[in-house]
């Protein structure tokens, strides 16, 4: 996307000396938590009888609670956490806004209203392989993203952030209004049902929903990979990243349409899990400093750690009950952030 | 919106047993008071917010004298035709006082409605969810206060007669570890949640001849994730819907749901029953069916 050379290329090969290193130090981060968190849960298992070949799978308990729970929850809250993390980096690079998240601009609450209107009007039908609940959090979350996009941009001009930015609130108060009155329709089930998807469930049951969930981040990632060189100038203003040869309107969209795809496809896989979009951005620069080129891929591995950290805290403190994966989150996010700022300042 | 609404009716019963719980979870500790204003006065107009308490009135032959129900009533049929004033959530002040009640029937922890009505000199009886025995008690109470005493007490001892008979056919049989499922996201094995411990669906399990997998969990709900499910291995799964028995094909992809966890001996064995009726899950007048139905699914031969 940039034209020509650039003066955040100075020290080119020292950066990327660095993002090996971070992305060595932080994957095996990742890596680490995706292959300790399957060990740990609220009943013991045996990881020998687990891969024991000679026992069958429909009889081997301990096969079946490694493989079909545990895996594909920790695989979801691997992809739930790299994508809201990379996304909440996007969004504030985009809105030039450090308190910017993935839900900032509506993704989440149209994610909300589309969820609820299914758990409170929907027919117990399933599309296909896909359940319904996430089908429309989905539709719901790329309805509100078209919205605010088509608000915000006019035709070969760049996005304003401020129109973006009020749109995306906007929204997001006109979906809880409508989320309350539908709410208020709702019975205490549907209610009950509502409330708990918002706290985020990571539980999926088999790998069906992470597979489905790839169509939209695979296209994700890949904008995200050649993102981070315009974002960088993009965070320093418009202006500037114009006259340094960055097609601003294009890296806007871009970032907006991946920031969105990546957003909606977390949510309607996991429920709209907070904290994660906006901690582990900010826990990563103050590690890595403001570098988007290191900041954007640490943020996603960190974001793997964290959210599949939190996952094996949610099944295994109050065992055999479970803490809601969005309360532990915000439980552990919160105040680590704020020691982190005190810590710094 | 038809289908909603005709959902919401369906839903009812769960929700009154839901209701009932975040009812008891907030007001558990209160003591059991409630308006004894005129006390020996026989209702004769009664509102009834409570769905279940609805069945009770009309069981003790007060069912002349229900003037209107919560928006959630549907049985007995005879409540199709009443006026309905909200719910646990929202219920409709000013339609209840303009319908001139002497008696409404309330959550326990609908407080504020109870001094409302208090203030204006209505009675209220708060209900509160728990066990068979409690249930038999709200008969017995809602049946003194508008004047079926002696009603209350012969449906209480039917019940007593219905629930015996149920032990007695599965006394002295194997109890099969159960798992009795009051809630899942359609499609899916997500959302499950569970009787556990305490309340009257955990009593009715038991009752009807199975060890509630759940039954140390001292909570009415639990809601176990894929993990829990797997390391409690049930022998028998139970998922009991108010609504209607949905078409077979909806019917074998729920049953069907449940078949990737081949491990618990429920699936294996192929002892996952789905039971639909709204009599299954409230706390009332049906318990005594809904216990005998637990029972024939859980020892089908007892019942030969």
């Amino acid at each position: 996307m940039i034209i020509g050379t650039s003066p955040t290329d100075i020290g080119g090969r020292s950066v990327r000396a660095r993002l090996a290193a971070v992305v060595a130090g932080y994957g095996a981060l990742a890596v680490g938590a995706c292959i300790g968190a399957p060990l740990i849960g609220s009943t013991h298992i045996s990881l020998a009888r687990a891969l024991d070949r000679s026992i069958p799978f429909a009889n081997n308990v301990d096969a079946q609670i490694f493989f079909v729970a545990r895996m594909p929850r920790v695989l979801t809250g691997a992809v739930a956490g790299a994508a809201l993390a990379a996304a909440g980096v996007v969004m504030q690079a985009l809105l030039r806004n450090p308190l910017a998240t993935p839900f900032t601009l509506g993704v989440s609450a149209g994610a909300a209203l589309g969820a609820i209107l299914v758990i409170t009007f929907g027919s117990v039908v399933a599309v296909g392989a896909i359940s319904p609940v996430p089908l429309a959090s989905l539709i719901g979350a790329v309805a509100a993203s078209a919205i605010v996009y088509t608000l915000a941009t006019r035709p070969g001009r760049t996005i304003s952030t401020t129109v973006l930015l009020l749109a995306g609130v906007t929204l997001n108060a006109f979906f809880s209004a409508v989320i309350l009155f539908v709410q208020y329709l709702a019975d205490f089930t549907q209610t009950y049902r509502t409330v708990r998807w918002l706290m985020g469930d990571l539980d999926v049951g088999s790998f069906g929903p992470v597979l489905a969930s790839l169509p939209l981040l695979v296209p994700a990632f890949a904008v995200f990979a050649v993102l981070p060189r315009s974002l960088n100038l993009l965070s320093v203003g418009t202006d500037t990243a114009a006259t340094r040869g960055v097609d601003v309107g294009r890296t806007q969209r871009l970032a907006f349409l991946s920031a969105s795809l990546a957003t909606a496809a977390a949510v309607s896989l996991a429920g709209p899990i907070g904290f994660v979009g906006i901690i582990v951005p900010h826990l990563v620069r103050l590690m890595v400093g403001v570098d988007h080129r290191l900041v954007l891929p640490a943020s996603a591995l960190f974001g793997v750690a964290f959210l599949v950290g939190c996952d094996v805290v949610s099944r295994t403190i109050m065992a055999p009950v479970e803490v809601p994966v969005g309360v532990v989150t915000a439980m552990v996010g919160g105040p680590f952030f704020l020691w982190l700022l005190v810590r710094r300042s | 919106m038809a289908a909603g609404t005709q959902k919401l009716i369906a839903a009812a019963r769960v929700i009154a047993l839901l209701c009932a719980i975040a009812a008891t979870a907030v007001t558990a500790a209160a003591p059991r008071v409630f308006a004894q204003r005129g006390s020996d006065a026989i209702a004769a107009r009664v509102v009834s917010l409570v769905p279940n308490v609805t069945e009770m009135l009309f069981a003790v032959g007060a069912g002349s004298q229900v003037v209107a129900v919560s928006s959630y009533d549907d049985f007995p049929p005879a409540v199709k035709s009443l006026p309905r004033v909200g719910a646990l959530l929202d219920p409709d002040m000013e339609r209840i006082f303009s319908l001139r009640p002497d008696l409404v029937i309330v959550y326990g922890s609908q407080t504020e409605l109870e001094t409302q009505l208090g203030r204006v000199g209505i009675r209220a009886y708060p209900y509160r969810h728990g066990g068979i025995e409690s249930t038999l008690q709200s008969i017995r109470d809602v049946a003194r206060l508008t004047g079926h005493a002696a009603e209350g007490e012969q449906l209480v001892s039917r019940l007593r007669a219905q629930l015996d008979a149920v032990r007695t056919r599965v006394r002295g049989r194997p109890r099969p570890r159960t798992m009795l499922v009051i809630g899942r996201d359609p499609g899916t094995l997500r959302g499950v949640y569970a009787s556990a411990g305490v309340g009257f669906l955990h009593e009715l399990l038991e009752l009807a001849g199975g060890s509630d997998v759940f039954g140390d969990i001292q909570r009415e709900a639990v809601q176990p994730s894929n993990e829990t499910i797997l390391a409690r291995a049930p022998d028998v799964i139970i998922e009991a819907a108010a609504g209607e028995r949905p078409s077979d094909d909806v019917f074998r992809r729920e049953r069907g749901v449940w078949n990737v966890l081949t491990s618990i001996p429920a699936v294996r064995n192929k002892r996952v029953y789905l039971l639909y009726g709204s009599y299954l899950v409230a706390a009332g007048p049906r318990l005594g069916e809904a216990a005998a139905a637990y029972a024939r699914t859980l020892h089908p031969d007892a019942f030969k």
